[in-house]
């Protein structure tokens, strides 16, 4: 019979979580003597009948409390920089990373990734790079959990959540949805599946050739009407798009605000939240009439024109 | 003198001969359901507390089965879903919270201050009938459909999507809430005003300290909950946004509001635990607590902190990576005063005369699982490692042993302590030391597989899982059985006690604490005279124990 | 006196002791009470830091006039009750009931005032759901939302507060209360200031944003 104790360790990111796992074990070890130690001592030589010195002692009690009060913070205090140590490497992507968009929904997992290919349930990664996902939720909270690189993230409805991971070895893996979200949520499930480079480029070209998500990102551009406002306009006057990702953008408020996918959504939903210093509150909400999936698209192609995207970056680094 | 014949009184009757205690001074059933005497409330409270108890373990035990296979073979999502939400809702409001409090904080609080009654005795009677009309609510969700959103209630999926009975479930638990704020409010008010003369706050048992600091955040903490529950039900019924994304509400905002309740509630839940263990240590180990003020102190420091907490809840919810590191900070910080009252209980044992009597057996049950409970809070501070854990088995595993092994046990550790006082009968010895055995080995095999479970990634509220996981399933399960039999023995043998067990003297366990300087069970007013306190709580000798066994060959079998 | 006597219950040993233990207790009750507000409270300052402008124009269409005549029934009510107090301590029980009266009609005055603005909200479309306002940004819905429960729960409170001085003018006619026992007049008067201060807060919070600002 198999008693797995440890899920895969598939990624750098994995392996420091576990090693917090056996710093926290040892302490618990540790802990355990130090405790249940004298107590059991303590029961069997003071259990009644039991011939033993019982003369109540004076004993330093100030000392002895302050001791095991302080020596259990330095400890504590020791755990929380190891594990906020270990936070900060999981929750802050690097800059290089490929990014791929994930929707999820009541029960599943839509991926689309940069090139346009699209899976459910499955995320195709190559082996070696740094991956950031972008998570969107169509109705509820879902989360985005995979046991075998220690990350997980929930899924919020009304804004973007981000993950990153590296995997470093090749394999498949599970993908669970870890937020409880309705009848069928245990059924929420799929996998990681983790290629050579190579394997992966040919299960891109093999997938969906069609149009990237910048490019289906341009189409949905034209017919939802953006371009009528934001391209060359006589009668509107609109922010221009050119170049606008990733600047920092004043406000009417007087505030300054990164424009990141986030404020380019709430731009597109919300648009009378961060009014751009210059302009009026003129945009129309798109609110019910924009699918998550074609939000990002849209921010897809607003990316693409600052020519800044990591699928440039990387590609130019490689 | 009267010199004429003397008339001869009739014989009095032989009701007359017996003095007349709480229970037989008036049998009738409105006598009960009227009454504003604390210890009748007190019972009152254990047979609704029982009622809901059992509704909820069936779910569990419904749930346990369906986990032994990993396909969801057994029932339905939904219901496996609304099982789970009704097993939480009804452990956490309608059994955890009052538990301790409500039964045996009802019962002795007053008496170990050596009060008549609490300060607002109708209140009380009133706080009883609305954790009912609450219960009733409750139960009408759980019969008529049932409640699937998990007792956290999580927006959109609680306002928007779910077709259950929510409302009615979240009306249940908001009414039953106010039940818990009169509680509170009533054990401030006594402790406050009506102390016997010479109990000073350091002479109070630290039974009293900790029922005290739980009563502060019910006051405090629970009027939030009711809030919240509140407008997440308006904007249910309604279909208005406050959290819903579509308006520009956030989701996260309800989590906030949620969790700035939960977790106090959490030490709602253990801190009149932890005080029923200072008063068995120092029982049964024939001692004065190490530390009084270090205990006293720790339970307000406890109840203080709760509040800061809330956010290790929310580590993967999307907030921000400083609200992350601040929350693990205090977090940790909060753990320090429950690490310090295990080691001034395990330092209370040192040079006593130790008695394993069942109250004790659960008491040094409650050290083992509340330990290894608490430890495993330190794993879940570390916010680094919570991600990989959060929503897994790891946390189902942990607060299990919190909340069962350690105020559950403490429970019954109390109420086999308080029986002989409650009913003026014993329970049987050997068998209460039997079902303390099975229900620590059959607590342990249910739940320490739940952590490996965790780590390994399975998620919580799944109805079905993946294969691997199965061999940790089918272990947990088998516990929960032998679990189930731990419980269901106090459960025969108390009722059996009630007749068949031996009376109980005043002062069964020779314990200091003025609740036993009355007879077993109390007259009405608890005390003829109003008692007089010179001295600290636990004057104990271990010495003079020691002494009494030796002297006394046969040996008792308690106290 | 033998009122006194007659009002101690039997848990307490002495009136001084019962007294404490009411004002306490009302005192611990208030602050339930704050915490349940509090949650509100809470919601509306992140809803308003994150939609500044939906909530400032949303704010524009209460009506202030009414909000503004609330406000002086309530703190005038407050002085009233205060005084009624007052006239308790000095066994002036024709004024404590006068008092206590004029109070109870003051509460009456600001539900029937809120009653007409509701009436006036809701015929401006100001009942958040799919008849909302249109020309109002989705967001000014949440201000509304939190207007109508915070006011709402308000208006519970006042209710509340209404029925029990009502039943302690009723008991101060029937010659219960006298200088030497009126614990009952000072806590439910405790808790009518703290209606009046719960609206202090919401006055200000709900009608005036923006309003008058260059």
């Amino acid at each position: 019979m198999k008693f797995p104790v440890f899920p895969p360790e598939a990624s750098e990111v994995a392996r420091h979580t576990d090693h917090l796992l056996f710093a926290l074990l040892t302490i618990s070890a540790i802990t355990m003597v130090v405790v249940f130690g004298p107590m059991i001592y303590f029961l069997f030589k003071y259990r009644r009948g039991n011939k033993a010195d019982r003369t109540p002692v004076e004993l330093p009690e100030m000392k002895i409390e302050i001791t095991w009060t302080v020596i259990p913070t330095i400890v504590f205090v020791g755990l929380f920089a190891w594990g906020a140590r270990v936070y900060w490497r999981i929750e802050r992507p690097p800059a290089d990373a490929m990014e791929i968009n994930v929707v999820g929904k009541q029960w599943m997992w839509k991926i689309e990734h940069p090139e346009g290919n699209r899976e459910i349930d499955e995320l195709h990664v190559p082996v070696g790079r740094n991956i950031k996902l972008t998570l969107a939720s169509q109705d509820v909270i879902h989360s985005f959990f995979l046991p075998a690189f220690r990350v997980k993230q929930d899924v919020v409805p009304g804004r973007y959540t981000t993950l990153w991971f590296r995997a470093d070895k090749i394999g498949t893996y599970h993908l669970f949805c870890s937020e409880y979200c309705g009848t069928h949520h245990s059924a929420m499930t799929g996998s990681v599946i983790v290629m050579p480079p190579e394997a992966y480029e040919q299960w891109l070209k093999q997938g969906a050739p069609g149009p990237s998500m910048a490019q289906e990102g341009e189409k949905l551009f034209r017919e939802y009407g953006c371009s009528g406002c934001h391209v060359n306009s006589t009668i509107v006057h609109a922010p221009p798009l050119n170049g606008l990702f990733g600047r920092t953008v004043p406000l009417q408020t007087g505030k300054f605000v990164t424009a990141d996918e986030a404020y380019l959504r709430d731009s597109i939903l919300i648009p009378s939240k961060d009014i751009v210093a210059g302009y009026t509150n003129d945009m129309p909400s798109f609110q019910g009439h924009v699918s998550e999936e074609d939000l990002l698209k849209l921010i897809a192609y607003i990316r693409s024109l600052s020519d800044t995207t990591p699928q440039q970056e990387g590609a130019e680094a490689k | 003198m009267n010199t004429a014949m003397p008339i001869e009184s009739p014989e009095p009757l032989r009701e007359e001969r017996v003095p007349k205690n709480y229970i037989t001074e008036s049998r009738t059933l409105k006598s009960w359901l009227f009454t504003t005497d604390h210890k009748r409330i007190g019972i009152l409270y254990l047979f609704s507390i029982l009622f809901y108890f059992i509704i909820a373990a069936i779910a569990a035990a419904l749930m346990r089965m369906e986990l032994i296979t990993p396909a969801g073979d057994m029932v339905t999502s939904e219901t496996y879903n609304k099982l789970f939400t009704i097993h939480g809702t009804l452990m956490v409001w309608f059994f955890l919270i009052p538990s301790i409090p409500a039964v045996l904080g009802n019962f002795v609080l007053p008496m170990m201050l050596g009060a008549r009654d609490v300060a607002f005795p109708k209140l009380n009677l009133l706080s009883w009938y609305l954790f009912n009309a609450g219960g009733l609510l409750a139960v009408y969700a759980v019969t008529f459909g049932g409640v699937d959103t998990g007792w956290t209630f999580y927006t959109p999926y609680s306002s928007t999507f779910s077709n259950s009975h929510v409302v009615e479930m979240a009306a249940g638990v908001f009414v039953a809430g106010f039940g818990t704020i009169l509680t509170g409010l009533n054990f401030i008010i006594t402790t406050h005003k009506l102390r016997a003369p010479g109990m000073r706050w350091f002479r109070m048992p630290l039974f009293v300290w900790s029922l005290y600091s739980t009563s502060v955040i019910m006051i405090l903490a629970t009027p939030v909950l009711a809030m919240t529950l509140a407008l997440m039900s308006i904007e249910r019924i309604w279909g208005v946004g406050i959290f819903d994304p579509r308006l520009g509400g956030d989701p996260i905002l309800f989590q906030h509001l949620f969790w700035f309740y939960s977790h106090p509630a959490v030490y709602i839940m253990i801190l009149p635990g932890m005080g029923v263990m200072s008063e068995l240590v120092t029982c049964f180990s024939r001692k004065p607590i190490f530390g009084y003020h270090f205990v006293a102190f720790a339970s307000v420091a406890i109840a203080i902190m709760g509040f800061l907490v809330w956010g290790h809840h929310m580590f993967t919810s999307g907030q921000s990576i400083y609200a992350g590191l601040v929350f693990s900070f205090l977090s940790y910080m909060v753990a320090v005063p429950s690490a310090i009252k295990v080691f001034n209980w395990t330092m209370t044992l040192y040079r006593g005369s130790i008695s394993f009597a069942t109250p004790m057996l659960y008491a040094l049950g409650f050290m083992g699982l509340f330990t290894i409970g608490g430890l495993t809070g330190l794993y879940l501070a570390a916010v680094g490692f919570d991600v990989h854990v959060q929503d897994t088995y790891f946390i189902v595993a942990h607060f299990h042993y919190i909340m069962v092994g350690g105020m559950v046990t403490a429970f019954m550790g109390g109420l086999h302590y308080w029986w002989p006082k409650i009913t003026g009968r014993m329970y049987p010895e050997k068998l209460g030391q039997l079902a303390a055995l099975i229900m620590y080995l059959g607590f342990n095999l249910t739940f320490f597989p739940q952590f490996i479970l965790g780590y390994l990634g399975m998620p919580r509220r799944y109805h079905a899982y993946a294969p691997e996981f199965q061999i940790y399933n089918v272990m947990s399960s088998a516990g929960a059985s032998i679990l189930g039999v731990g419980y269901l023995l106090p459960l025969l043998y108390f009722l059996w006690s009630l007749k068949y067990g031996k009376k109980a003297p005043a002062n069964p366990w020779k314990a200091t604490g003025l609740e036993w300087q009355t007879p077993s069970p109390p007259p009405k007013h608890n005390f003829v005279e109003t008692p007089v306190v010179t001295g600290p709580p636990y004057q104990y000798s271990a010495e003079a124990a020691e002494a009494e066994f030796t002297a006394n060959e046969k040996g008792e079998a308690y106290g | 006196m033998a009122d006194a006597h007659a009002a101690l219950q039997e848990q307490f040993e002495e009136m001084p002791q019962q007294k404490e233990a009411a004002t306490l207790g009302m005192w611990a009750f208030l602050a339930t009470e704050v915490l349940f507000f509090g949650a509100m409270f809470m919601s509306y300052i992140v809803y308003r830091t994150t939609y500044p402008q939906a909530f400032a124009e949303a704010s524009h269409h209460t009506i202030v006039l009414f909000g503004t005549i609330n406000t002086a029934i309530l703190l005038t009510s407050s002085f009233t009750v205060a005084m009624a107090v007052h006239a308790a301590r000095q066994n002036n029980i024709k004024w404590l009931f006068r008092l206590l009266a004029i109070t109870v009609f003051f509460g009456l005055a600001f539900l029937a005032v809120k009653g007409l603005e509701y009436h006036e909200d809701l015929n401006e479309n100001l009942w958040p759901g799919p008849h909302f306002k249109s020309e109002l940004p989705p967001q000014a819905q949440i201000f509304w939302i939190l207007y109508w429960i915070m006011t709402g729960v308000h208006a519970v409170h006042v209710t509340v507060g209404v029925v029990l001085l009502s039943i302690m003018a009723w008991m101060t006619s029937r010659r219960k209360f006298s200088d030497a026992y009126y614990t009952p007049i000072e806590i439910s008067a405790l808790y009518w200031h703290f209606v009046d201060i719960i609206w202090i807060y919401l006055y200000p919070l709900l009608y005036l944003i923006h309003r008058y600002s260059a």
